[in-house]
């Protein structure tokens, strides 16, 4: 068996187990914790895939960043919190499970009539270094790329303004009072 | 002999499925909202998957795009929640009904 098969076989049951163990986990740390997992085994994968800068990429942005930002807000949130599993619609547990089966079941088939399990692989003509990435991203799809600056910037300021407190506006004749109220302390202390 | 791209697609499909699911059984929204994480990465490896097949960096390039879009998602998102716990001190998505006829 080729090490790449070997590799396959040993990652994607892992990334399959942790993505269910997020599913059926109670503690939304626990389950950000697993989901950490998963994106680990697919960084993985793509490096099977031909695509190193993208593996970087995966475990930069996604296993670093994204999933620190998600722990950074369960642990602002209160973390000792205990989901409620009621059922607030009948049947939503089991349409739900049905639906998420049927989506499994409809990409398979997908798969099997679009491309089929046939172990032919073309070789592979593709190499995903920062190099190779660098002259589309700089060329071909430079406007884009140019863009989603301008969206990250505007997805920062956007995270600022929703999560500022609102401080409450003061009057200048509240600030003069509570300066007068102040200097009268100050007095009263020397004295 | 290299692993079939099939494999690929399928894991893909599984770990999309999953996060349909989470989406749909779980009631807090940072687990709903790492749900959909889940699909958005289950897209990226059948992009990259076919980029393969395809011999073709474009779709690369693509899931390059989607990563970026996916971070600048995440950071509203999670400020939206923030806000939404501020007003509730809820982050159950059950508790958020003030539209209900």
């Amino acid at each position: 068996m080729p090490l790449d098969n070997v590799v396959f076989w040993v990652f994607a049951p892992i990334a399959v187990a942790s993505a269910i163990g997020m599913l059926f986990m109670r503690n939304a740390v626990h389950a950000a914790l697993f989901l950490i997992v998963d994106f680990m085994c697919i960084s993985v994968m793509y490096l099977l895939l031909d695509a190193p800068f993208l593996f970087a990429v995966q475990i930069i942005v996604y296993a670093g960043a994204i999933m620190v930002l998600f722990l950074f807000v369960i642990m602002l949130l209160g973390v000792d919190r205990h989901e409620d599993l009621r059922e607030r619609l009948r049947g939503q547990r089991i349409a739900g499970l049905a639906l998420a089966a049927g989506a499994a079941l409809e990409i398979g088939l997908a798969v099997r009539a679009g491309i089929g399990f046939s172990r032919h692989v073309p070789p592979s003509a593709l190499s995903g270094t920062a190099e190779a990435l660098a002259k589309p991203l700089f060329t071909t799809y430079f406007f884009p790329f140019e863009v989603t600056s301008v969206l990250l910037i505007v997805a920062a300021i956007a995270a600022m303004v929703l999560a500022q407190r609102k401080a409450k506006a003061v009057t200048l004749a509240e600030a003069n009072a509570r300066n007068a109220e102040r200097d009268a302390r100050l007095r009263d202390a020397t004295k | 002999m290299r692993t079939p791209i099939a494999f690929f697609l399928v894991l893909s499909g599984i770990l999309f499925s999953v996060g349909t699911a989470g989406v749909l059984l779980r009631k807090n929204a940072l687990v709903i909202f790492m749900s959909v994480e889940l699909q958005l990465n289950a897209a990226n490896l059948a992009l990259v998957a076919f980029a393969r097949m395809h011999g073709d960096l474009q779709g690369q390039v693509l899931a390059f795009f989607s990563m970026i879009v996916a971070a600048a998602e995440v950071v509203v998102g999670l400020a939206i929640i923030v806000s939404v716990y501020r007003r509730r001190f809820s982050v159950n998505v059950d508790d958020a009904r003030e539209l209900r006829g």
